[in-house]
């Protein structure tokens, strides 16, 4: 299952498992992770889990909390987030389910407060939690363990727990401070291979204009007369016919309703207009 | 009345790029402007037999309902459209139905669905949903989501715990708060709203609103309103474009004019005397 680490300055001192929904890390020994430097504050910051996703919050330390150099007041953890507490860093690491083989992780799954009915009570979003989670810390002095005794049961899938009311205390605004590893679904849309297809419009009133393809999808033609569109995919750029009697045609063929991957200065003519698609590199 | 060419429909559905097979079923019955559409869960091919019972449940008893009734009407009992009080009725049976499979069965056992559907009548959309089944209305070239998720996700950005942008990187994607067949009752989440000429509606799974940006949606719905089918399959290929995690099932609706309900000669008459 998922395993979630802290680490100081690139080396491992200590590993913690994130297996509550509220840690804490302070000065003071009855933290979760206690970090025995004067420049961290007795409750410095907690980390707030609801199943899968945790969440740094500063309780108003004195020297503060940054997150990969930024300074935070309540962060969404990612994946290699540097958390900086005084002169001690604390890598989060969460190799979670994501990529391939782990599709049964992403089925869909119905939460719910009690097994049998009943009103919901409010619960802890802990309750439901379902990953045990590692925090591998490494500040000096740490505690050796966390007890484990209150781990929660694995949610079974078919249970559904009415969720918690998710806000942990002063919810505020919240998690906004954007972080570097984001990543982004549509990046694939971008890795268009051979360069940037660009429309050049070689007759009629436009001839000469230049018409870049960097949208997901581009229409071209004359609407209510004959319209086609062009969309760029990962494996490149592709021209379907979307309205109008008669289909486009590239290099002297009319296509038909299916859609045709575009190469290199082929000529589209379409509504009376030539144009020409090329790869701009 | 039939509403067939008042309305027009086009939907596309597909396992995706990972799954093995597709657990999203659909339903359409255009001549009375019905759109359902399920997305199940559960294991083996239980999924498949709950948003199958859901859809093919609903669209029989919305049809054999509205032989039978006005559903522009107002419902006496409740001063709302007699709709809403129909579509309550027909999800509740279906979802007893679901949950008495699930529970005679062994091999059905937890099995559930999530729900999305739309009734038009008389220049009015009615939307019932249960789960992260999505509908989204385009109008005037914009697009606007007029469901909100029963999902974990959804409650932690209502609480102000997560931003729309940091939602999109949770690892939490996939808990519904709410689903069809899984408890005995279900309390499906009902809204009326009036639709205009041009509105494009569109029903989803998670599969593609997981996959595919808003802005995405509303440039394909913008770009290809004149061709609805194409339109559909453009969605499922930029959610496969993008990796395709789930199955991605899509309908699109698409107001060509006005569809007032007609009313009979004793309305028309007692009209008369108010």
């Amino acid at each position: 299952m998922a395993k979630r680490t802290l680490s100081l300055d690139g080396q491992v001192i200590r590993e913690y498992e994130i297996n509550k929904e509220r840690m804490t890390i302070g000065r003071k020994p009855h933290n979760d992770i206690q970090i025995d430097n004067l420049a961290v504050s007795g409750e410095h910051a907690t980390i707030m889990t609801i199943l899968n996703d945790s969440f740094l919050e500063d309780l108003g330390s004195t020297n503060g909390t940054l997150v990969n150099g930024q300074p935070i007041k309540k962060h969404f953890l990612q994946n290699s987030d540097v958390i900086e507490i005084g002169k001690y860093k604390l890598k989060y690491l969460n190799d979670q389910p994501a990529k391939a083989g782990q599709t049964e992780f992403e089925k869909t799954m119905v939460l719910r407060s009690a097994p049998s009915g009943g009103a919901p009570k409010p619960k802890g979003p802990g309750d439901t939690q379902t990953t045990t989670t590692n925090i591998q810390a490494q500040a000096t002095h740490t505690r050796p363990g966390i007890p484990s005794g209150d781990r929660p049961a694995t949610l079974p899938p078919k249970t559904v727990p009415s969720v918690p009311a998710a806000a942990p205390a002063g919810a505020a605004p919240a998690a906004a401070a954007p972080s570097p590893a984001a990543p982004s679904a549509p990046a694939a849309a971008g890795a268009t291979p051979g360069g940037a297809g660009v429309i050049q419009i070689l007759s009629g009133p436009n001839a000469g204009r230049e018409l870049p393809l960097s949208k997901p999808l581009t229409t071209v033609g004359k609407p209510g007369v004959q319209v086609a569109v062009i969309a760029k995919r990962p494996q490149g750029y592709f021209i379907t016919h979307v309205e109008g009697a008669s289909f486009p045609v590239v290099n002297g063929k009319a296509l038909d309703a299916q859609a045709r991957q575009l190469e290199d200065h082929d000529v589209i003519e379409l509504a009376g207009v030539k144009m020409e698609f090329y790869l701009k590199s | 009345m039939d509403l067939s060419t008042a309305i027009e429909i086009a939907k596309a559905t597909h396992t995706g790029m990972v799954r093995s097979h597709n657990e999203d079923s659909i339903a359409l019955e255009p001549e009375i402007g019905l759109a359902v559409l399920a997305d199940g869960m559960g294991g083996y091919n239980a999924g498949e037999v709950a948003s199958g019972i859901a859809t093919a449940l609903i669209a029989n008893e919305t049809k054999e309902a509205i032989s039978r009734l006005d559903p522009h009407t107002v419902d006496r009992a409740t001063g709302r459209m007699l709709a809403t009080r129909l579509m309550a009725e027909i999800i509740s049976r279906a979802n007893a139905s679901i949950y008495q499979s699930a529970n005679s069965q062994p091999q059905y056992a937890g099995m559930g669905t999530t729900l999305v559907a739309a009734l038009f009548c008389d220049n009015r959309v009615t939307v019932s949903h249960i789960g992260d089944s999505r509908c989204y209305r385009l109008r005037d070239q914009q697009l606007e989501q007029i469901t909100r998720d029963h999902s974990l996700l959804q409650e932690q950005i209502d609480s102000g715990l997560l931003t729309r942008e940091a939602a999109r990187r949770s690892q939490n994607k996939n808990l519904v708060t709410r689903a069809l067949g899984i408890e005995p009752e279900v309390e499906p989440e009902i809204h009326t709203y009036e639709a205009q000429e041009g509105d494009i509606y569109l029903l989803c799974s998670d599969g593609l609103n997981d996959m595919v940006e808003d802005a995405d949606i509303e440039l394909t719905l913008t770009s290809l309103s004149a061709n609805l089918p194409l339109a559909a399959e453009q969605l499922v290929q930029m959610a496969n474009d993008a990796g395709g995690r789930d199955n991605i099932s899509v309908i699109l609706i698409k107001i060509r004019k006005a569809f007032p309900a007609e009313e009979g000669w004793v309305s028309r008459v007692l009209s008369w005397f108010k």
